[in-house]
């Protein structure tokens, strides 16, 4: 059976480096929110070498695009969306001090070598499983972009929220890792 | 000759967008605990106890079984009988669907497709309509996420390329897709008719409800060897490797032209959404 590791965010080089394709974990603390459009926004400012919405160094990013809170309730469903989409800016990303990002399918070699060099970490959460996910946000506030609605930039807080580490920092890949134990074709 | 208010519909669409998207249909959750049995990898079956626990609290919750709520993919089939009053039928599906998303806090995902600018409400809806015998109306909602509508193809092939590669290019389909699409999956074929018309039949197959068999013995058996073989692939459930990559293969065939073999392939997530009334 697979380890299962309790994190807080933000993450650090001694953190990240001992995860491994595989294991389970729960992460703890602030997390940002991003997707598609965010992170084309985020790209433009750091060509104009202006701020970002909040601190690269250590953070986390979840590509999700969550429901409306309904009353009484800190988010709606909250589950991944597919993480490709963020492949051409997450390099950038990384080099400047992103550490984790939390999504679901497969990643670039690009972003797979930003992560072995830079030392960070590709988590899985499972897709499709909103309303279980959002049971582990605390809190949650727009921080930028609200005119993109559902992408805008948001900082939520998690407690125990699972995931599963897909790409370590010595190049393993629990997507094809996973694929290949089970394959029965050729 | 019938009369049927428009505003009917347009609460029958609203009460469908919200009861697809928080209540997920017997034959998803059944196929998720008969695979279960079945599954050989122990994180496999750990993600299917998650997604029936997922189920569960969204159906108690009512809360979206995924934050992706879809594009609005609406079926009505109308009685040739039926008069509607009281205003125009598209814009009362429409009305439906932004009425359903705002009051079941579902998240709206339609937008420019060159700004990305979102247009807040969830429409157009996607309408089929479809003019029956009788007079009733049959309305199927179903919300379609983008992560798997985005692994979906359709593929002209050459009529020599025949049923070989029609599964061949399935099959590669399937595993190019890998973990994207949120499997488990159905997979929803259509083949022959147009260009456009197997793109409807493979959206229309997904709605087959699962562990119903293909009325066509050659497409039941079809069906089956296909199943078999994507369940080989590997991908397992969430993608994280195991036997259950597809819950079911569905397909849907008629006639083409002579000159050629349209095929299209539409990829269902696990979230297989759909909910019908009958007016
Ligand atoms: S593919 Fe389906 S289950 Fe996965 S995120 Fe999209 S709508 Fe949700």
């Amino acid at each position: 059976m697979s380890r299962e590791i309790r994190l807080q965010t933000p993450l650090t080089d001694e953190a990240v480096t001992p995860l491994r394709a595989g294991d389970r974990v729960l992460l703890n603390g602030t997390v940002y929110t991003a997707r598609d459009a965010a992170h084309k926004r985020l790209i433009a400012l750091m060509d104009d070498n202006q701020p970002l919405p909040f601190d690269l160094k250590g953070a986390v990013i979840y590509y999700v695009g969550p429901a409306p809170a309904p009353p009484g309730k800190p988010i709606g469903s909250a589950g991944p969306t597919t993480s490709y989409r963020m492949d051409p800016f997450a390099p950038r990303l990384i080099a400047a001090g992103l550490k984790g990002m939390i999504g679901k399918g497969n990643r670039s070699s690009e972003v797979i070598e930003a992560i072995r060099r830079y030392k960070a970490v590709y988590f899985g959460a499972i897709g499709g499983t909103g309303a279980l996910i959002a049971k582990s946000i605390v809190s949650s506030e727009i921080i930028a972009y609200e005119d993109l609605g559902p992408e805008a930039i948001r900082r939520i807080e998690v407690r125990d929220l699972p995931l599963f580490v897909i790409n370590d920092t010595v190049g393993g890949d629990l997507y094809q890792e996973g694929m290949k134990r089970y394959a029965q074709a050729p | 000759m019938r009369e049927i208010p428009v505003s009917e519909v347009t609460e029958t669409v609203a009460r469908l967008c919200v009861e697809a998207n928080t209540d997920l249909g017997a034959d998803v959750e059944e196929a998720f605990r008969r695979m279960k049995e079945t599954e050989v990898s122990p994180t496999g079956k750990e993600v299917l106890d998650l997604l029936l626990k997922n189920a569960r609290i969204a159906r108690e919750e009512r809360m979206p079984i995924c934050q992706d709520t879809g594009l609005a993919v609406v079926f009505i089939d109308v009685g040739q009988d039926v008069h509607f009053t009281g205003g125009d039928l598209e814009g009362a599906i429409h009305e439906g669907v932004r009425r359903g998303y705002e009051k079941g806090y579902l998240r709206k995902s339609t937008c420019h497709p060159f700004t990305r600018k979102n247009l807040g409400d969830n429409t157009p809806a996607i309408i089929h309509t479809h003019i029956v015998p009788g007079d009733r109306v049959r309305i199927t909602v179903e919300p379609k996420g983008g992560g798997s509508e985005n692994m979906s193809r359709v593929v002209m092939l050459a009529p020599a390329e025949g049923v070989e590669g029609i599964k061949a290019y399935i099959l590669q389909r399937v595993r190019e897709s890998g973990s994207n699409p949120c499997p488990p999956i159905v997979v929803g074929v259509g083949i022959g008719g147009t260009f456009e018309r197997a793109a409807l039949l493979a959206k229309k197959a997904t709605l087959r409800p699962i562990g119903t068999e293909n009325p066509d013995p050659e497409l039941a058996a079809l069906e089956a060897e296909l199943l078999e073989k994507i369940n080989q692939i590997g991908i397992g459930p969430g993608g994280l490797g195991g036997k259950t990559t597809a819950l079911a293969v569905h397909i849907e065939m008629m006639p083409c032209h002579i000159a050629s073999l349209p095929l299209a392939v539409n990829i269902q997530c696990h979230a297989g959404r759909h909910k019908e009334a009958v007016l």
